[in-house]
């Protein structure tokens, strides 16, 4: 039976996740580069946006959700959406039409190769860029999705409780991110010349249309609009403020000064971290979770990056990929089944064979997405080449790949 | 019988299509004039909102929705929303209050006299403008929309399908736009000088924000959280990823690169080209018709404009009003029954006669806007004036109309 | 006293102030400018309409020097700003009649240095 109010719910939650890559990410990730980037930056997410869009339509939701194959992969019997109407599919809400599922869950596969952009920002060339994210998204996404939340996925038989994609988006986007960083190699002058952002007030709008698009992508995950969907919304906001707060807190101690990057930084970590918690932890594990992110993730950003000098110019590992991983095994801990009944009991309440659990889901997901991503870049580094050219990458991407300007210097 | 699940989506619909007059639209034109005109580019849209919001309250609803007068336009029985209650109207919406079906119906009037204002960009005076837009909204904005949606109105009875305004909205304000671009002539130093986007980051940020709460705009005009409402959500995302896609992929393989503000302006042309699609089309046909809308629009732009030289500024014809069209023919060739049973079938489903009647639809819209447009330029022209004098354009309006300037050139 | 006036490629800035550093010529001021000369402006499309002639990026170097830093100083800006290529910009040498320090009210080569 379709139920109005929920289909309202997540009518607007597809909405929410949507404006999270652009303008959301598009804006947090824009602000970060140096001025003759940005446009280049902005339009990585932006393709992505229309790219998964249709691939998501002709066969990216068959293989994600569709009739299990081998508990790996969904099978091609609904490509082009294919016997995905307009009556709900109890296996994945029973209660809104099963296109209005699909859409939803387009937004989540549009915004995960969107994170990656993050490491490679700033001269990475627009053509491996396109082709590297339709196969990424096919070979990497689409199966990991599967195995965590179509029905007969290996990890969702297994019990690993993943609520709103911290597997699926957070911890697979990150290893990949950390792979392309290193394998496409540092910036130019990276470690040499300063490399400030050019322009924090984008980076700000960006990470609050983050926020606001994240109760879409955690509340909405409820795919209802129930008790399971406002208890998600309390611990994304609470996890989200901890975390920033924290963050700022530990610069004004290690640096002298808590800044407005670091808020904005802490906030998005501690989202990502609470994303898969979501909907099965309390509002203060959700404070726990949000001041333990920061936390590592600081560590992973202002420590080991800087000691390890690889250039991962946006910090998408450090966030998404370490947040993702700590919010996943977090989960294993703090779950409980008084907030989510149809989930399970984390170590502290009883159950420690969830964690382990959820420690199979990420070293299964790490593994395979840290191997394929590495397998892609090769193949098409060997036919397109993945670096634009010295004097184009000093030049700026704008003009280069894309033959415009974000900021005209006269008038 | 109100249902709280409709009212909901149509609550929140309300802010998305507010939220794409401001900051949407204001922010998509505002980066593309140069740094001197931004403030009274964004205050164009700003101020449309607020005129329209007490227009449509005190008559507006009324001339467009109110008793029927002659097939023509609607009597004032509802002047001052008299007799607009909350109990539902079945002649418009059977579960959600009359009232929030009247101002939803508000932000569509709203929009769509700020979609000219991209013709008259950077040399109309702001006094006349003011004028314009109230005369415009009344004389042709509410009788075109009795005749398409309005009880009695004669293309309504006709069986003309607009499913979200492609009529109503686009091809009114896009074709009244040429008429003004024609009228008012070109900026200063058109065409010789260079004219390019001040911050494009801005319109960046208006496109996506635009594509955001057209879902409120399409999706949000089923007037409930069903079925329907979740293929006209489909359908928006898919044209106007097709169409953005289609763009990039024009100028990259025709022009030289792909270009983001090629993405965002394919995207605003999908989204318009479908607007009166969504709701009666499959995702299938939705991806046809972005590609069509791509195609065709950048004739329009990068072509026609540049071949003809009028200086349709921000393009508010070649998008609005040639995207409207082809929706609005579109509709006749691929509706379904199949997909909304309150529609008909399109040429290509067996009704050829759809198509007729959506040619006499457009061809009434074009011819009565038009002929009233330019009777209304012409009357302010000779009474107040249309263009700010040569020296005010130099100086810029953002000085000489609102005594402001939107960025400091030191701190 | 000389002024001398660099006009070079953005991405050259940080060599030349090192090679001035190497030769003790410490006081400078560098500005963002655009120009264009025989290296043409790039072009930039927008929806379709070519925009040629726009001017590029360049770094403009201010020194003021005392004659016998006047050559070590062109010296350092050719040995560290050139490319080669067409665009590496031009070096420009002026008289300077006079220089006066605020703080102190020093002139001349006083001030300069």
């Amino acid at each position: 039976m379709i139920n109005s109010g929920d289909t309202a719910w997540i009518l607007m939650s597809t909405a929410l996740v949507m404006l999270m890559t652009a303008p959301g990410l598009a804006f947090f990730y824009g602000g970060l580069v140096r001025r003759k980037n940005v446009l280049a930056t902005m339009m990585q997410s932006f393709f992505v946006l229309c790219l998964i869009s249709i691939q998501w339509i002709l066969w990216g939701y068959s293989l994600s959700f569709g009739p299990d194959k081998g508990h790996f992969i969904g099978s091609l019997a609904w490509i082009g959406l294919k016997g995905v109407t307009m009556a709900p599919n109890p296996d994945y809400s029973s209660t809104i039409p099963h296109l209005l599922f699909m859409v939803y869950q387009m937004m989540f596969a549009v915004i995960t190769p969107g994170l990656i952009t993050g490491a490679f920002a700033e001269r990475m060339k627009f053509s491996a860029y396109a082709i590297f994210t339709i196969f990424w998204a096919t070979l990497v996404y689409d199966p990991v999705c599967h195995w965590v939340w179509g029905a007969g996925g290996w990890l969702r038989n297994l019990g690993a409780l993943d609520f709103a994609g911290g597997t699926v988006v957070h911890v697979s986007s990150g290893m990949s991110a950390l792979v392309c960083a290193l394998y496409l190699g540092k910036r130019r002058g990276y470690g040499r010349e300063p490399m400030p952002p050019h322009n924090l007030p984008l980076t700000i709008l960006g990470a609050s249309l983050l926020w606001f698009g994240w109760f879409g992508f955690n509340a909405g995950s409820a795919l209802g609009s129930n008790e399971l969907a406002v208890w998600a919304f309390i611990a994304t906001n609470t996890a989200a403020a901890a975390a920033g707060l924290t963050w700022m807190f530990i610069e004004w101690k290690a640096t002298g000064k808590p800044t407005i990057l670091g808020g904005a930084t802490g906030a998005v970590a501690g989202l990502v971290a609470v994303t898969p918690a979501a909907g099965f932890v309390s509002p203060l594990s959700a404070i726990l979770i949000g001041i333990a992110v920061a936390f590592v993730c600081y560590t992973a950003v202002a420590v080991v990056k800087l000691k390890l000098a690889y250039d991962d110019s946006l910090d998408a590992f450090g966030v998404h990929g370490i947040g993702g991983t700590l919010g996943a095994l977090l989960t294993g801990l703090l779950a409980q089944k008084l907030i989510n009944p149809a989930g399970n009991n984390g170590l502290f309440f009883g159950n420690p064979k969830q964690f382990g659990i959820q420690a199979i889901g990420v070293v299964a997901t790490i593994a395979y997405s840290v191997t394929v991503t590495f397998i892609l870049l090769k193949i098409i580094d060997a036919i397109v080449g993945m670096r634009v050219p010295d004097e184009e990458e000093v030049i700026g991407l704008d003009i280069t790949q894309h033959e415009e300007s974000a900021y005209t210097l006269l008038d | 019988m109100i249902n709280s699940g409709d009212t909901a989506w149509v609550l929140i619909s309300t802010a998305l299509v507010m939220l794409m007059t401001i900051p949407g639209l204001a922010f998509f034109y505002g980066g593309l004039v140069r740094r001197k005109n931004v403030l009274s580019t964004i205050m164009q849209s700003f101020f449309v909102l607020c005129l329209i919001s007490i227009q449509w309250i005190l008559w507006g609803y009324s001339l467009s929705f109110g008793p029927d007068i002659g097939h023509f336009i609607g009597n004032l029985s509802w002047a001052g929303l008299r007799n607009v209650g909350l109990a539902p109207n079945p002649d418009y919406a059977a579960t959600i209050p009359h009232q929030l079906f009247m101002v939803y119906q508000m932000m569509f009037a709203v929009i769509t006299p700020g979609l000219i204002t991209g013709a008259f960009a950077e040399r109309i005076k702001f006094s006349t403008y003011i004028v314009f837009t109230l005369l415009w909204a009344t004389l042709i904005y509410d009788p075109v929309c009795h005749w398409v949606w309005g009880t009695g109105g004669w293309l309504k009875n006709l069986g003309v399908m607009d499913f979200a305004g492609g009529i109503v909205v686009h091809i009114t304000s896009g074709v009244s736009a040429l008429v003004c671009a024609l009228v008012i002539g070109k900026r200063r130093g058109y065409g010789r000088e260079p004219m390019s986007p001040h911050n494009l980051t801005l319109t960046v940020l208006g496109a996506g924000l635009l594509w955001f709460g057209w879902f409120g705009f399409n999706a949000g005009s089923a007037l409930s959280a069903n079925g329907v409402a979740v293929s006209a959500f489909i359908a928006t995302n898919t044209a106007a990823a097709a169409a953005a896609l289609t763009w990039m992929f024009i100028e990259w393989k025709l022009v030289s690169k792909p270009t983001m503000l090629g993405g965002a302006t394919g995207a605003v042309a999908g989204l318009a080209t479908i607007t009166p699609a969504s709701g009666f089309v499959s995702p299938f046909a939705a991806i046809i018709i972005g590609i069509m809308a791509a195609v065709i629009c950048y004739i329009a732009v990068a072509v026609i404009k540049l071949k003809f030289t009028y200086d349709d500024s921000l393009d508010a014809f070649g998008v609005h009003g040639v995207g409207g069209t082809i929706g609005a023919f579109a509709t006749g060739l691929f509706a379904q029954k199949l997909i909304n049973p309150a529609g008909a079938n399109g040429l290509f489903f067996g009704n050829p006669s759809q198509l007729m009647v959506q040619s006499i639809g457009i061809a009434a819209t074009v011819i009565y806007s038009v002929s009233v447009t330019f009777v209304i330029l012409k009357v302010l022209d000779l009474v107040m004036g249309l263009r700010v004098s040569d020296e005010e354009e130099v100086i810029g309006l953002d000085i000489t109309q609102h005594e402001e300037s939107a960025y400091t050139l030191l701190d | 006293m000389k002024l001398i006036t660099a006009i070079i490629q953005p991405h050259k800035l940080e060599d030349v102030l090192q090679e001035l550093d190497k030769n003790e010529i410490h006081l400078r001021t560098v500005s963002d400018v655009i120009g264009c000369g025989r290296q043409k402006g790039r072009t930039e499309v927008y929806r379709g309409r070519k925009e040629t002639g726009g001017c590029l990026k360049k770094v403009r170097l201010e020194i003021a020097v005392n004659e016998d830093f006047v050559q070590p100083t062109i010296k350092a800006i050719m040995a560290a700003a050139k490319t080669g290529n067409i665009g590496d910009g031009k070096i420009f040498i002026t008289d300077l009649v006079e220089c006066i320090r605020i703080r102190t009210g020093e002139k001349g080569q006083e001030a300069i240095g």
